[in-house]
């Protein structure tokens, strides 16, 4: 069902490729080709999928925590940003009642601070409909495909 | 923060390498995302913060089994059949991780809440566990 964005478990090459991916990110290394706006930067906040279909180029970026209002979504010249800020809870949020209490930190994984991501868009996506909607964490932005470039039928006339 | 010595939860980092999980129905442990996780403690228990995105109340489950406590949840987007990737930083459809709990703690109260794709756990301390402050009497 969502195995097309998300790969289906236990797939035997995924486990491979997340192998590499864990190496490159090791040694730095990057693919050899690759667009000179590609998105990139393993591990960056928010990790980005993107997905695409007849209709529209679909990203969805994985932030969650924050508020909706907050995040800045925006398109020019074909480069699509996605901006925020995500405020660390240590001191707010969870246990704010012991706001003076001496506290133990033990892990600290989650991401805090400004973030910005950009992805560049394809040529067939027209900016000027982009939709972006947040749920359960995860922003989707739909860019629709421009009129001309959706595959469409042709009818052959018969010359009579 | 890595050096603190006497860590009440202990990360349990090598998932897949534990067969031994019982209540796992599949042969083979699919491959999992762990999530990202922040851990602090105060006088009257621990509070973890998990980012979940694309997880929903509903399929979010957290397991206590003994002295364990897993946290697992399937990642959804909700996305049309006909989707084809181009990029994937998320290559799992699977959140997994879990921790080993100290015997300080009560694990029959924790209290979970899940909002925008980040779950809090609270869990806390069990009564006789709690700092006190003992009177000193002046004689």
């Amino acid at each position: 069902m969502y195995s097309s964005l998300l790969r289906t478990p236990g797939d035997w090459f995924a486990d491979f490729e997340q192998l590499q991916d864990r190496i490159d990110e090791l040694l730095g290394g990057r693919a050899a080709t690759s667009s000179i706006r590609a998105v990139g930067r393993a591990g960056a906040f928010p990790a980005l999928n993107v997905g695409t279909w007849a209709e529209a180029l679909e990203i969805y970026a994985f932030a969650p925590g924050i508020d909706p209002k907050s995040i800045d979504v925006s398109v020019e010249k074909g480069v699509l940003s996605i901006a925020g800020e995500r405020p660390a809870m240590n001191n707010a949020g969870a246990a704010n009642k012991s706001g003076s209490e001496e506290r133990n930190v033990y892990a600290q994984e989650r991401f805090t601070g400004r973030f910005r991501r950009v992805v560049a868009l394809s040529e067939d996506a027209d900016p000027s409909r982009v939709e972006a909607t947040y749920r359960n964490g995860v922003l989707k932005i739909v860019v629709p495909k421009r009129e001309s470039s959706k595959p469409r039928q042709i009818q052959v006339a018969s010359g009579s | 923060m890595q050096g603190q010595s006497n860590t009440a939860m202990q990360t349990q980092q090598g998932q897949q390498a534990q067969p031994s999980q019982q209540h796992q129905v599949n042969t083979r442990q699919a491959p999992a995302l762990l999530p990202p996780v922040d851990i602090f403690e105060d006088g009257s228990g621990i509070t973890l913060v998990a980012d979940l995105p694309g997880v929903s109340r509903e399929d979010l489950s957290i397991g206590v089994d003994g002295r364990n406590l897993t946290i697992e949840a399937p990642l959804r987007l909700g996305e049309a059949d006909s989707l084809v990737s181009v990029y994937a930083e998320v290559r799992a459809n699977q959140f997994r991780r879990s921790f080993e709990l100290s015997s300080d703690l009560d694990t029959a109260r924790i209290d979970a809440g899940l909002r925008d794709g980040v779950l809090t756990l609270r869990i806390p301390k069990l009564e006789q566990a709690k700092p006190r402050r003992v009177e000193v009497r002046v004689e």
